[in-house]
């Protein structure tokens, strides 16, 4: 019997695997794909205390797997696809089999928010991308649009600017949201071109490739053409709630509701990282909230 | 582990392939890649006998990237009697692969 379950191996995750394990805990982690999640797709990671030098994600996510699985954590590399929380034990279920487990840590993170736009899923890999540095060496010397305005839509815009000939950076507000680092490092570039308070509002593409978007100004309601051979759509993200099918309580957007002790509307079940409610999305947060939960699911099972 | 092909032996290994052959497009530079590696590598295995895997590391071998319009990666492709019968972009859980395939 698994001590404790952990759905999903990003940071939260990883971190969750390390505590429990250390702690004296059989700790599995269920795994959708790989080991990582969003921490394997940054491509730069400057604000990880303890790396001076911009460290790579994927590095860092490899070194957390190793150093979990050096302390006994396994790993399942199965999607869970539903679960029985109310059950003693708590059950998982994935395409391949069926799981109990005395408690769970729900670790599944966020992914990037579609724009909702018609031809938006048909037309990804063919120029509408959510990974600037997987996708941008494509459009090398090509015009590009990001939309967004936080944090990575800065970045992706800053990285792409360095290989496009010109990136539009298309925002729904009047100013970015990003970290204040990333306002300076923008202005400095030359290529890059703000569209202000403006929504994508249409994929334009021919033979079944984007081939430009619409944008309209939310000010004077006018429409405007940009020709750009690829979209990068950065405009936030989307909690992995659903195969919790409302067995956990969730704010309106899917987000596990919990503080930053990780317990749950569920006695056992716990919530770490993105996946929760929080007012800060980041590694560091994320790996705090694993080793929390770890512990909290330690003296659960203890009591 | 999977065999990554390139241009000089793609036409042999995956166009003139008497069953189905599934190719992970892929780039030593891609966090989402390397996560789909292992699964990749796992169905090599499972698959054995039913469907060929390879990978083109479309660094190496950006003429074959082009010609199947790879703008995206990883991107994953179903070749039948030489023609791509399917494909999917983005690294994906290994049921949904399954399914692209039919197996």
């Amino acid at each position: 019997m698994i001590d404790v379950a952990i759905i999903g191996a990003g940071p939260a995750g990883l971190a969750a695997a390390l505590y429990a394990t250390r702690a004296g805990l059989e700790a599995t982690l269920f795994e959708r794909i790989s080991f990582g999640g969003q921490l394997a797709q940054t491509e730069h990671l400057e604000n990880y205390p303890g790396y001076v030098l911009s460290t790579s994600g994927f590095d860092l996510a490899l070194a957390m797997h190793e150093q979990a699985t050096s302390f006994g954590a396994q790993t399942v590399a199965e999607e869970v696809t539903s679960v029985d929380l109310a059950a003693d034990p708590k059950k998982l279920v994935t395409p391949f089999g069926e799981y109990e487990a005395r408690s769970v840590i729900v670790a599944t993170g966020a992914r990037p928010t579609h724009l909702g736009l018609e031809g938006e899923e048909e037309l990804a890999g063919r120029g509408v991308s959510y990974c600037a540095t997987c996708d941008g060496n494509f459009f090398r010397g090509r015009d590009v649009v990001v939309v967004g305005g936080g944090n990575t839509a800065a970045a992706d815009a800053i990285y792409l600017s360095r290989i496009c000939r010109k990136v539009y950076l298309v925002h729904r507000r009047d100013t970015l949201r990003a970290t204040a680092i990333y306002h300076d490092r923008l202005r400095g570039l030359e290529n890059i071109e703000f569209c202000w308070s403006s929504k994508v509002v249409k994929l334009l593409q021919s033979d079944g490739a984007l081939s430009g978007v619409t944008i309209r100004d939310r000010l004077t309601d006018g429409l405007r053409d940009l020709d750009a051979s690829a979209i990068f759509i950065a405009v936030g993200t989307t909690p992995n709630s659903e195969f919790l099918n409302g067995a956990l309580e969730t704010n309106q957007a899917g987000y596990i509701i919990a503080d930053e002790s990780g317990i749950t509307s569920i006695p056992g079940v716990f919530a770490a990282g993105d996946v929760r409610t929080k007012a800060l999305r980041q590694v560091v947060t994320a790996v705090a909230d694993g080793a929390v939960c770890a512990e909290e699911a330690a003296a659960y099972l203890a009591s | 582990m999977s065999e990554i092909v390139a241009s000089a032996n793609f036409q042999d290994k995956v166009l003139d392939a008497k069953g189905p052959v599934l190719v992970d497009f892929f780039a030593t530079w891609c966090g989402p890649c390397k996560m789909l590696a292992p699964t990749i590598d796992a169905l090599t295995t499972e698959l054995a006998g039913k469907v060929a895997v390879y990978k083109v590391d479309i660094d190496e071998s950006p003429d074959l990237a082009a010609r199947y319009n790879v703008s995206g990666v990883p991107t994953l492709m179903l070749f039948e009697n030489g023609a791509v019968k399917n494909h999917m972009v983005g690294a994906q859980p290994k049921q949904n692969i399954l399914a692209m395939i039919g197996a």
